[in-house]
């Protein structure tokens, strides 16, 4: 299968003169489409920047990342942002709601971004809400949601646009294990059914297990590229 | 984003912090508040004051005098003793008490009606009125005052005094009419009078002459508290002053009316006046007498204005703060929005809208409660404190400048919005994930 995301020789270093400090120091590997890979490290190991350089929000000193066979480095402003807007949904473990807005309104936030009619906003995000069984709370305030529900809200904005790829910040890293699972769950069966690829960030052993693959960072380097494949 | 959704997103994050918000509105609502008011009170005034000259009808008229070296109107700072001119007379109309202008002859007449423009003379005959007394007959000091063809006095009862015809015809002013023993305005239309005149040998002549109207009387009211006779009463009282002065002093004005085109455009008022100067006289126009009250009252309200934009700017800055700590707090908000895809601009434009409508929040309010605050003032006091001024609208609101104000406010807002949205607008959204 074609990849979808070629990473090739990547460097990302901040700073300059004596203060610089190299947070990737050359990292390439590719993603298949419709892959679940899990970037595991521990932290300040560069985990995170890989996940920022992969997910467009952050361009690499040096090397490629290509998305699609398009190389990301030409893409600027508008086009960058419609990218980013249509490919990608994105899970943070601190799942970044508004707490004073309707869960519906969070949902829709990618797509009232992308500017989509008020009517289509509210019936996909209705659809999403319910296939996270979440409908009963469009209503609701976001503050008022217990941890479980906030975290399949925050999945069900990331799907919401029908994205190619969603990327998972420690989706479970504030959730107790079996909300964590639950949620675990809902991931992969997006992964699995709807094709979405998966690029899950964690240094929970478990979760990276069920990856298809798991990509280990220590000190900016891929340390084991094979990874393992789950069981 | 749409505009639409980028429009519906900055009203409702403006009251996502209500208390903060409710404050900074306030600090605008008093700018906007103070500025529409003295705003109103500039519309209210000088609308007046076009009124009244419009009413006087003289904007065809103007009062010439000989050109004289002593300053005219107020604040006149003589720097020592005038010397004596046996021409002197004192002037009447606008000149301050006391002031004295070299007498018009009528020679003078014949030179102003030769002069290119003037379409015709009317030297003002000066009565010096002891006394009038009505029904009441109590006597009581009054001053005459004159009109030239073409103005008219605004009544409350009654007709304009005659311009020709032999009645003599009296308009009294509305003050006088209960002194004078009259029950209210439009008994009085009918009734007689008699006014008295002291002539050069010290003896008293009295006229009496019919009541045919009753005047409002007004700050530029053509002849203020005084009696206004007709043609034939003024002529009648003129010569009975005049019993006992040597003919060849009898015709002295102290001013006389000059009539142009009704037509005439500023640029040719001015030609005249040039040319008037040139034969050695000075023309005024009821609007120039004006315009300098016009000018006062523009710069009270200048001063005014000034202080209600240094309240705005104050608000200013409480916008800039608000927007800052709005800017802080939804930091993780904004890198989720950049992270979604939101760009820069429309980043800016959220935050400038949001300052803008909390500018628009405070100025519609603002200049809603001035205006019913103004009213509800100006009509007590045009009830009492200025009922001697009838016809004042002491605040007006000309819906012209309302909107101007709100708009200002609102740029204002959106400037200092501009410093906030910017910080936004620059943010990293993977800065602004991380940030705890």
């Amino acid at each position: 299968m074609a990849p979808i995301i070629s990473v090739r020789d990547v460097h990302r270093s901040y700073g300059r003169g004596p203060n610089r400090f190299e947070a990737l120091k050359g990292v390439s590997f590719d993603v298949a489409e419709g892959e679940s890979v899990a970037i595991v490290g521990k932290s300040g190991s560069g985990k995170s920047t890989l996940m920022h350089v992969l997910a467009l929000l952050d361009a690499p000193t040096t090397g490629t990342v290509e998305l699609e066979g398009v190389d990301t480095g030409t893409l600027r402003g508008a086009r960058l942002n419609r990218t980013r807007n249509a490919t990608f949904g994105f899970v943070f473990q601190q799942f970044f709601l508004t707490a004073s807005s309707s869960v519906l309104e969070n949902v829709v936030l990618p797509m009232t971004i992308a500017g989509v009619p008020r009517g289509e906003r509210r019936r996909r995000g209705l659809a999403a809400l319910e296939q996270l069984e979440l409908a009963d709370k469009a209503g609701s305030k976001a503050k008022d949601l217990s941890g479980g529900q906030k975290q399949r809200a925050v999945i069900a904005r990331a799907l919401v646009n029908d994205p190619r790829i969603i990327f998972a910040d420690e989706p479970t890293g504030n959730l107790d294990s079996a909300t964590g699972a639950v949620v675990e769950d809902i991931l992969f069966s997006l992964n699995r059914e709807h094709g979405i690829t998966l690029i899950v960030v964690t240094h929970d052993d478990d979760l990276a297990a069920r990856c298809d693959r798991r990509i280990v960072i220590r000190d900016g380097r891929i340390v084991d590229p094979e990874g393992e494949v789950a069981a | 984003m749409t505009t639409v959704d980028l429009l519906r997103s900055a009203v409702a994050n403006t009251f996502r912090s209500k208390t903060r918000t409710v404050l900074t509105i306030l600090a605008i609502f008093v700018g906007a508040f103070t500025l529409t008011l003295t705003s109103g009170l500039g519309t209210g005034i000088n609308d007046y004051i076009d009124d009244t000259v419009s009413a006087v009808g003289s904007s065809d008229t103007m009062t010439v005098t000989t050109a004289s070296d002593d300053a005219q109107g107020f604040g006149s700072a003589d720097p020592g003793p005038a010397e004596y001119d046996p021409d002197t007379v004192a002037a009447g109309g606008f000149g301050a008490p006391g002031a004295t202008v070299v007498a018009l002859t009528p020679d003078d007449v014949t030179t102003l009606e030769g002069i290119d423009g003037v379409l015709a003379v009317q030297p003002t005959e000066s009565i010096e009125t002891d006394y009038v007394e009505g029904a009441s007959g109590t006597k009581y000091v009054v001053s005459a005052g004159a009109l030239v063809p073409g103005q008219h006095l605004t009544l409350t009862a009654g007709d304009q005094p005659a311009d020709d015809g032999t009645e003599l015809q009296v308009v009294i002013p509305t003050s006088y009419v209960e002194p004078l023993g009259f029950r209210d305005d439009a008994a009085a239309v009918g009734q007689s009078v008699t006014l008295a005149v002291t002539d050069a040998t010290r003896t008293q002549h009295t006229v009496t002459a019919t009541v045919v109207g009753v005047a409002e009387e007004s700050i530029a009211s053509p002849t203020g508290a005084s009696v206004t006779p007709g043609t034939a009463l003024a002529t009648a009282l003129f010569d009975a002053q005049n019993v006992g002065v040597p003919a060849d002093q009898v015709d002295r004005y102290a001013q006389a009316t000059v009539r142009f085109a009704a037509d005439a455009t500023d640029e040719q008022v001015t030609a005249l006046k040039d040319r008037l100067t040139a034969a050695g006289y000075t023309g005024t126009t009821v609007a120039d007498q004006l315009g300098t009250f016009t000018t006062v009252i523009d710069g009270i309200v200048l001063v005014l204005n000034a202080f209600a934009i240094i309240a705005l700017l104050a608000a200013s800055f409480g916008i800039v703060n608000t927007l800052l700590m709005s800017v802080q707090e939804r930091t993780r908000e904004i890198g989720l929005m950049k992270a979604m895809g939101m760009g820069s601009g429309r980043v800016f434009a959220l935050f400038s809208l949001e300052a803008a409508f909390i500018g628009f929040l405070g100025s519609a309010i603002g200049a809603g409660v001035a205006m019913v605050a103004g009213s509800v003032v100006s009509s007590a006091l045009a009830g009492s404190l200025l009922s001697n001024l009838p016809g004042l609208t002491l605040i007006a609101f000309d819906p012209v400048s309302i909107a101007l104000i709100v708009v200002v406010v609102m740029v204002i807002a959106f400037v200092a919005g501009t410093l906030p949205a910017a910080r936004a607008a620059r943010a990293d959204p993977v800065e602004s994930l991380r940030y705890e």
